[in-house]
């Protein structure tokens, strides 16, 4: 006779949506801060973006207790490497850090969805999407969490930047000036609260220069 | 449920979300699979890779001829329906004079890629000489067969050119290593074998190979609704490798099938010239 046992699932779903987006020498990286758990709202107010790095800023949307703990193990391995190196780590550097930290939990991943994003050796805004398992890319804009399907083919008409791959090699970074990117980033909110459920309250976007971050709230729908 | 343990080994850690070593009474003294507690063991074993594996369907191919290895790949990666990218690299740069092609979970396939680079670089410090194609994976292989079963999904063909000449692996998640001259992998690999196999004649020219490349993986991809995005031809010569061309394959599309301009627009071009 089988035993019955409790089904449990380590994983849930805390729902949000990230979105970044390079641009040539700077980084908007930008999230809504509403936790929620099946069809209940934990929190309006929780911050989805974390600064890694002077560079770097990891935006994460999926479960935010795995978040917290790669934050945490991220955390730490920038310390050591500040020890190490004298300097911080790059956006790059970060980049693959990350990746195989993703990686290192193969078999029991982190329920994480990131988008990083920041500024490369060159002073240039770069943006690397990951999958749940450490897969990534730098790529010119990316979206991540519950609305990304929603916001990515409306960045994709807007902002569709030539392959990396194509050969002669294009330019992949957007043209859009801060300003326009910003603007953007809070129409595509808008949008993606109107149709789904799991975003909303509040948006907070951080724009990353070579000078500073400068964070920037706006509100959104909260039904 | 009877299944074969046979083939079991006691070694594999377990897993489980919320399952138990003594799941049933007679079997707890022998070897078994950890298994969840669901109505529906099917269905669940479906949800639980989807959740987690991502990025698979793809076209990648890689052949010998008499200028050395051609090696191509499409771009896109699909989690379930939904493209997620259509710029992923599917030919990795191991070293200068080696590549990998990737299929298959895309974060598997990139990490042990790199763990594989890592590895050659340390044998060529070790031993003075690179390493051959054949040892890079014949390395590879034995790495992916210790986790074989574990759910890694990695079907790369590993292309280069050493003492002996040039050299083309296939590798997978099982451990299988096959030597070859020309090799297809991807859910579009039947689409791209139908392209290159017509085409294929050992004393082409880089030209001709490059162009039967960049044609298999764009045949593929027309066919293929999980590949698509740029076709990359890469070659790989005595002084190690080259990327020959990146196109979208979009765009090739109607290169190889331009349309000619209906009647009607020429009519109305030369009406606003007047």
């Amino acid at each position: 006779m089988t035993k019955q046992h409790a089904n449990w699932s380590p994983y849930d779903n805390n729902g949000g949506t990230c979105v970044a987006i390079a641009g040539s020498d700077y980084c908007v990286i930008a999230a809504d801060t509403r936790m929620s758990t099946g069809y209940s709202i934990l929190s309006r107010d929780y911050s989805k973006i974390h600064k890694l790095a002077d560079k770097a800023v990891l935006s994460s949307s999926g479960f935010q207790a795995d978040v917290k703990a790669l934050q945490k193990v991220l955390k730490s391995r920038h310390l050591i490497y500040q020890h190490q190196h004298n300097k911080q780590m790059s956006c790059p550097a970060m980049a693959q850090l990350l990746s195989n930290t993703l990686y290192f939990k193969r078999f029991f991943p982190y329920y994480a969805f990131n988008v990083l994003g920041g500024l490369d050796e060159e002073g240039k805004g770069c943006v690397f999407t990951y999958d749940a398992v450490g897969s990534y890319e730098r790529v010119g804009y990316g979206a991540q969490g519950s609305g990304s399907t929603l916001i990515m083919p409306f960045l994709d008409n807007q902002l569709k930047s030539p392959s990396p791959l194509l050969l002669p090699k294009q330019d992949s970074n957007t043209p859009l000036s801060e300003a326009e990117a910003v603007d953007l980033v809070k129409t595509v909110f808008a949008s993606a609260t109107e149709r789904d459920i799991y975003t909303g309250d509040k948006l907070e976007i951080m724009i990353l220069k070579a000078d500073g971050i400068k964070t920037e709230l706006m509100d959104l729908r909260k039904d | 449920m009877k299944l074969d343990t046979s083939g079991f080994e006691t070694s594999v850690p377990t897993i489980g979300f919320g399952s138990s070593s003594d799941m049933l009474d007679e079997l707890s003294s022998v070897p078994s699979f950890d298994l969840p507690h669901t109505k529906e063991f099917d269905g669940f074993q479906k949800k639980a890779v989807d959740m987690l594996k991502h990025a698979k369907g793809t076209t990648t191919l890689a052949f010998i001829f008499k200028g050395g290895v051609m090696v191509a790949a499409d771009s896109r990666a699909s989690m379930g329906g939904y493209i997620s990218s259509q710029s992923v690299k599917k030919i990795i740069e191991i070293n200068p004079y080696m590549l990998g092609t990737m299929a298959g979970g895309a974060a598997d396939c990139q990490f042990w890629h790199r763990n594989l680079g890592i590895k050659c670089r340390l044998h060529e410090l070790a031993n003075k000489r690179r390493i051959s194609v054949s040892g890079a994976s014949k390395l590879l292989a034995n790495m992916l067969y210790s986790y074989r079963g574990m759910g890694l999904s990695v079907g790369t063909m590993i292309a280069g050119w050493d003492e002996t000449g040039p050299g083309l692996y296939y590798v997978d998640n099982e451990g299988g290593r096959l030597k070859g001259d020309r090799f297809s992998v991807g859910s579009g690999s039947p689409y791209a074998y139908g392209v290159l196999d017509s085409g294929y004649k050992y004393e082409m020219s880089v030209e001709e190979a490059s162009e039967l490349a960049r044609r298999s993986i764009y045949h593929a991809t027309f066919r293929d609704g999980a590949s698509g995005g740029v076709a990359s031809v890469y070659h790989v010569g005595p002084e190690g490798w080259t990327k020959l061309s990146g196109d979208d394959v979009g765009e090739l599309h109607y290169h190889y099938y331009p349309v000619p301009p209906a009647i009607a627009e020429q009519v109305m071009e030369e009406a606003t010239t007047e």
